[in-house]
């Protein structure tokens, strides 16, 4: 007993209870980055599709077909309260969320399926999962391929029919796609920009006849190829409806689905470890490469992600000379006194000002203030619709800039600092000037540290979204900053954002069930690129201080 | 030094060359100077205009109104007696009825008439009475001498012939050109009121004989031709104790008000066929007369105005038992002669009152404001009417002139107290703090107490802190302190990481997948705080009794790492155990019990919720700050401590921690400044609701979520974006000053430190 008195009086107790922090602490990263890790990665792997033959609460039987989202140990009095039937003696109950897709037949994607309930569960080799642009997912089983209604395949060979089918329809979409996106939309662009013109010449007052006629030969000249554009996407329109096939559902009944409107046609039950890995790369590649579809809940996050890496490298561009340019001053110019001191505390707080208030004052002063006098100023042919005094990258990028000023400012003092006074005295000794110096010998000695400051800039930029909501961020942009049409940088256009994606689809989507693995796998992406930023800032002022320790010594 | 030679060749470019690059050196050098001076100073350039902008969007809401005197001038067709004036929506023209049944319709600018017309009344009958039912209807009734009334209503057609605006005044008469019966027994009208409702129409009048008369109106739509007819129902009131100087209908038609001289009557006429009587009052202390009575846009609200100059609001208000009654709700600042006319704004909660002594008074009622008080004539003002935009007032004076003016009052429902204090809104029972910025309903008045929405903002930082600042202090003192340093190069980077995790994705976590685990497993989560420093001081003390070849297996230092097995090991229990405690002590369900036997609501997003994931978002920062801090006490005051024997853990709290603390104190701070910004953690992790209750069990809205949720609905420049602009305001001078205390304090830390 004396002993354990003496040993609280040592104060090791308490040690230990301290030590605790660190773990909890250390188990909650690292329990985080692997929970996002595994839930993220899981989203593509094909899982295996059951067909469950079950008893409904009314005591009829079913057929289920659909994948195991979710399980989780419910408490029997609670499944009794909701009227289910649940076995005598038992405490809790093993329930599974039960994927069944086939949204325009059963009313719902998902069902809750109750363990005790379950009749009979089987992995039917031949059942076939459909990826669709609308509706979401459709199991069942392929009964026959169908060329124009009549059946062209049916039996063993109808699957290799089907695919080669599906190619065709899904190289018919790409055409599709690709007129309607790109070429109709560059036509409208060129419309818009002459009609701009035509209004800009109006109020220029040089709205002459011989203008007039020659903007009125191209905008004919755009209609006639808009003719012609709108004559071949009805052919290849008229071609993507050809095909179809008939499938049966779960509830027994057969239905009918056109070929253009399937993006994959997959046996997961069929498909080995190999083949499986190959789908998820496929699926992997779709995510990073691709578009979103229905409302963002399927599909890739290419937007997104072309969004936030423009967004940020304007920012880039932007934040970088201002915060080396004050690190330089308060390092290498400035008398230490109370003019740095406030330079300092005006650093400590743009760093700790709540980045909605920079949303506030960015949609503030930059759209409304200077977005709107860009509109009267330059762009007057377009009010009152507005071109600059509306949210967009330009905006978001420099209001990111701003909060992200300290960051570059910190770490480029930092690097500074570290660097030898002798190096500066030899350069002024030998005649230089004190730019000259700082320009061919701190500067770029200092650039590693400079370089760190910029990637912490960039992860902390990319992870921001309460700012962008205000001054830029869209659910779906319908089109890129970047694009074929002049000026091709479009500064003035709203964006997509992954941090932005995550909140829009976990919070605001129509389905969140259905997409939370997504939501998921765009966290992963985001918390990978932001960690390996990270970790790559903090290995290079790593090596950045052991090399100056060598040059000190 | 020696002298240089002088024929030796020198490799130097000549002399005016060396000037001419050394002048352009030297330019390009101080140019640069400045360049870097200016740079420098952009960053404090940078936060005073985050600040002078900010102020500059909030200050036009605390700026009183202003007026500009347009016109006065003789009422256009003088002679007449005036009954009414009115606006319209451009303020191009007003237009006057007169006690001869005459509706003049004239410039504003000038009083030239635009329009005269003559109602058609049956002949030798004469106008006894005048009422005009809620100012957006422009409906107005006559009470005639031989019992009837003529309702009219006044309309403007808008035109842009030729890019012109051109107002086309016209006259409409909902029931009917030729005048109703009022009172069946066919006496004169001496006061009436007027309501137009979506079923029909309503009138009450006192007639020449004393009697109390309503009738109403009832629209009935024809089913075969679609074509409209009314259906009169007339009943006999109670005559008041009191003479009626003036009667009202509320816009609902639901409420008939009938004012004596200190005395209200209360009646409810929701069934128009049998009107109650719900209350007699008397309104006023001694001697003093209702001298003026008029709603408040909305029909709820009555503005009362004395003969001795006083101001007040009243409506009525629900007690416990469901039953109404007119209650006094606020005050405004006296005037000095008798109040003569109020006019309410007809979309805003405020009035105009003007006095005999021809001074005219803006009033905001539930932002409790005095906005102005101004001579408007030099005469006793008769009538004032307000604009529809209340951009503009007409007003007459007992000499007869019509005064024109423009108001400029954008934001008069702004004030202190509206924004700080609990503020009696209609249709509440108390005085409440409330933020509620919109609403589906048109009638709707915003509500702008920042105070919930302030409180959810503290609460929220409050969990995060109570989560954060034990594990952030804690292990920031045994890293600095007691950790070995090669596990430190570990830790301090996860903690980094730590720190960059973009806060939406802690956010989204909370909300989709936390939230439901706690929800699950309640019971676990609290007994995790008993259970974990009792089971770590348990595997403490077995440590401790491990012979000692198993425990110099691991050096001193990582005991952080030793402990990770074992609070992994009670978090699984903990989270095994919770059904089985629920069972035990909750009855099965935590939260069922919780709502029945404690009677404490619950929602999935929650307090704790919100605390564990911003905690989580803030403990990066208070640890490094904090360990820097501790880590960067001089060596020798600690083996000094050590070497007059103190064990580590008296040299920590005596000496270090002693030391320390400011730079803990400005640690803490930070994380404090950092909790109240987050945003999207916030957003995410909780229902969002602006609700004022300190339960652990419930959500909140902070000043940081309400921006971003209501700021890309809100119309620029108007009184929401601009208080939202406050919110963020508040937010800045709030994070303001608690970064530039702690980093005072960080400063004085690092002078102390570098003489010791």
């Amino acid at each position: 007993m004396s002993s354990l008195r003496s040993w609280f009086k040592s104060g090791t107790p308490w040690i230990w209870l301290n030590a605790s922090a660190v773990s909890v602490s250390l188990i909650m990263v690292f329990g985080l980055l692997s929970l996002i890790a595994v839930r993220g990665m899981s989203y593509f792997w094909p899982a295996d599709i059951l067909e469950i033959d079950y008893r409904e609460n009314d005591g009829s039987e079913t057929r289920l077909i659909g994948e195991i989202w979710d399980a989780e140990k419910v408490a029997a009095a609670r499944l009794k309260d909701g009227g289910y039937p649940v076995p005598e003696g038992r405490e809790s109950i093993q329930r599974y969320l039960l994927k069944q897709g086939n949204r325009e037949i059963l009313g719902a994607d998902f069902r809750l399926v109750l363990q005790t309930s379950v009749l009979d569960r089987r992995k039917p080799e031949n059942v076939i999962a459909v990826e669709r642009r609308e509706w979401g997912n459709l199991y069942g089983y392929l009964r026959s391929v169908k060329e124009a209604g009549r059946v062209v395949a049916a039996g063993d060979g109808a699957l290799a029919e089907l695919e080669r089918r599906l190619e065709r329809a899904l190289r018919l979409h790409d055409q599709i796609r690709d007129i309607e996106k790109h070429e109709i939309g560059d036509i409208n662009y060129g419309l818009e920009r002459l009609r701009l013109r035509e209004r800009r010449l109006e109020l220029d007052g040089k709205l002459d006849a011989q203008s007039q006629a020659e903007i009125g030969q191209q905008r004919r000249l755009l209609q006639e190829q808009y003719q012609g554009l709108q004559a071949r996407l009805g052919d290849l329109n008229a071609a993507i409806r050809r095909d179809g096939f008939s499938a049966e559902v779960a509830t027994g009944g057969v239905v009918d689905i056109a070929l253009a409107n399937v993006v994959r046609v997959y046996q997961p039950n069929r498909m080995s470890v190999f083949g499986k890995s190959l789908f998820y790369i496929e699926k992997l590649w779709e995510f990073v490469s691709d578009e979103p579809r229905e409302a963002n809940t399927e599909g890739g996050v290419f937007p997104a992600i072309f969004g936030t890496v423009m967004m940020v490298l304007i920012m880039a561009v932007l934040v970088t000379p201002f915060g080396v340019i004050a690190a330089v001053y308060l390092r290498e110019y400035a008398r230490q006194g109370p003019l740095t001191r406030t330079i300092r505390i005006a650093v400590n707080n743009l760093a700790g000002v709540p980045s909605i208030v920079y949303g506030v004052f960015g949609l503030g002063f930059f759209v409304y203030f200077l977005g709107g006098s860009i509109d009267e100023l330059f762009f007057p042919e377009a009010l009152p619709a507005p071109t600059f005094g509306s949210p967009g990258i330009l905006w978001s990028s420099l209001t990111l800039a701003i909060l992200t000023l300290p960051v570059v400012i910190v770490a480029t003092e930092e690097g500074l600092a570290r660097i030898p006074s002798a190096i500066r005295q030899g350069s002024l000794a030998l005649g230089a000037t004190k730019f000259e110096t700082l320009r061919h010998i701190v500067v770029p000695m200092a650039s590693p540290a400079i370089m760190t400051g910029l990637i912490l800039a960039v992860a902390r930029a990319a992870g921001e979204v309460a700012p962008l909501m205000l001054v830029g961020v869209v659910k779906l942009a319908p089109s890129l900053p970047l694009d074929g049409n002049f000026p091709f940088l479009h500064l003035e256009r709203k964006f997509m954002h992954l941090g932005f994606h995550i909140y829009d689809v976990g919070f605001q989507s129509p389905n969140v069930e259905a997409a939370r693995p997504l939501v998921y796998a765009t966290a992963l992406l985001l918390v990978a690129v932001i960690v390996a930023l990270n970790l790559t800032a903090i290995a290079i002022r790593n090596r950045l201080r052991e090399k100056y320790r060598t040059l000190e010594s | 030094m020696a002298a240089v030679p002088e024929k030796s060749p020198s490799l130097l470019p000549p002399a005016e060359v060396l000037a001419r690059t050394g002048r352009r050196r030297r330019f390009i050098d101080s140019a640069a100077r400045y360049g870097m001076a200016f740079g420098g100073i952009s960053v404090i350039i940078a936060i005073l205009l985050i600040f002078v902008y900010l102020l500059y969007v909030v200050l036009p809401m605390f700026a009183g109104p202003a007026v500009e005197p347009v016109a006065s001038y003789t009422a256009p067709r003088p002679g007449e007696e005036t009954l009414h004036l009115a606006l319209e929506e451009q303020n191009e023209l007003g237009v006057r009825f007169t006690r001869s049944a005459r509706v003049v319709f004239f410039r504003t600018e000038d009083g030239s008439v635009r329009d005269t017309h003559q109602l058609p009344l049956p002949a030798g009958v004469e106008v006894t009475s005048f009422a005009d039912a809620d100012p957006a209807l422009a409906t107005v009734a006559l009470g005639l001498s031989d019992g009837r009334a003529l309702v009219v209503r006044h309309r403007y057609d808008v035109t842009f012939p030729g890019d012109e605006r051109v107002i086309t005044p016209a006259l409409e008469y909902p029931l009917g050109e030729a005048p109703v019966l009022v009172d069946p027994e066919g006496k004169a009208l001496l006061r009436l009121a007027v309501q137009r409702g979506e079923e029909g129409v309503s009138l009450a009048a006192t007639t020449a004989d004393r009697r109390l008369v309503l009738t109403s109106f009832q629209q009935q739509t024809s089913f075969l031709d679609d074509s409209v007819s009314y259906e009169r129902t007339s009943v006999t009131l109670p005559y008041p104790s009191e003479e009626p100087t003036r009667v009202l209908i509320d816009k609902d038609l639901r409420e008939f008000y009938v004012a004596g001289i200190g005395r209200i009557s209360y009646f409810d006429i929701t069934d128009p066929a049998t009107p109650t009587l719900v209350q007699e009052l008397s309104v006023l202390q001694g001697d003093d007369r209702i001298a003026a009575l008029e709603f408040l846009a909305g029909g709820i609200s009555l503005l009362i105005g004395t003969s001795a100059g006083k101001l007040s609001q009243w409506f009525p208000v629900r007690d416990d038992k469901g039953k109404y009654s007119l209650t006094h709700i606020r005050d405004f600042d006296a005037h000095a002669a008798a109040i003569s006319a109020i006019a309410g704004e007809h979309n805003r909660k405020g009035f105009l009152a003007a006095d005999v002594s021809g001074r005219l008074g803006i009033y905001h009622t539930t932002a409790r404001r005095t906005l102005l008080v101004e001579p408007l004539s030099g005469h006793a003002v008769s009538h004032v009417a307000v604009s529809p935009r209340a951009n503009a007032l007409l007003a007459e004076d007992t000499q007869g002139n019509t005064i024109f003016w423009r108001i400029h009052n954008e934001h008069p429902e702004i004030s202190w107290s509206a924004l700080w204090g609990k503020v009696w809104y209609e249709s509440y029972e108390q005085p409440e703090y409330i933020w509620q910025s919109s609403s589906a309903s048109n009638d709707f008045e915003p509500k702008f107490s920042l105070v919930p929405i302030s409180f959810g903002t503290l609460k929220a930082a409050f969990y995060a802190m109570m989560f954060a600042i034990p594990l952030a202090i804690m292990g920031a003192i045994f890293t600095a302190h007691f950790m070995s340093p090669r596990m430190r190069r570990v830790v301090k980077p996860s903690i980094e990481i730590m720190e960059a995790l973009p806060t939406v994705i802690l956010g989204f976590l909370a909300g989709l997948w936390l939230a439901p685990i706690v929800e699950k497993h309640l019971p676990g989560f609290f007994s995790l705080l008993i259970i974990l420093p009792l089971a770590i001081l348990l595997a403490a003390y077995a440590w401790q009794r491990l012979p000692g070849t198993v425990r110099h297996l691991v050096p001193a230092g990582w005991e952080g790492a030793l402990l990770i097995p074992v609070v992994l090991l009670i978090g699984g229990l903990a989270i095994a155990m919770s059904p089985v405690l629920e069972v035990w002590f909750f009855g099965g369900d935590m939260r069922v019990w919780l709502t029945s036997t404690l009677g404490v609501d619950f929602d999935q997003r929650n307090s704790i919720v919100v605390g564990i994931a911003m905690g989580f978002a803030v403990i990066p920062t208070i640890f490094s700050i904090a360990e820097d801090a501790i880590f960067a006490v001089p060596k020798h005051l600690v083996n000094g401590s050590l070497a007059m024997g103190a064990t580590p853990w008296q040299t920590l709290v005596r000496v270090v921690l002693l030391t320390a603390s400011p730079g803990i104190f400005s640690a803490v701070m930070i994380g404090f400044g950092r909790a109240v910004g987050e945003t999207m953690i916030v957003l995410m992790a909780t229902g969002n609701t602006p609700i004022m209750d300190m339960s652990i069990f419930q959500g909140m809205r902070t000043l940081a979520a309400n921006i971003a949720v209501e700021m890309p609905e809100s119309e620029v420049n108007s009184t929401h974006y601009r208080v939202l602009f406050l919110a963020g305001l508040v937010l800045f001078a709030f994070t303001f000053l608690v970064n530039t205390a702690a980093e005072i304090v960080r400063q004085r830390l690092r002078r102390r430190y570098s003489s010791l």
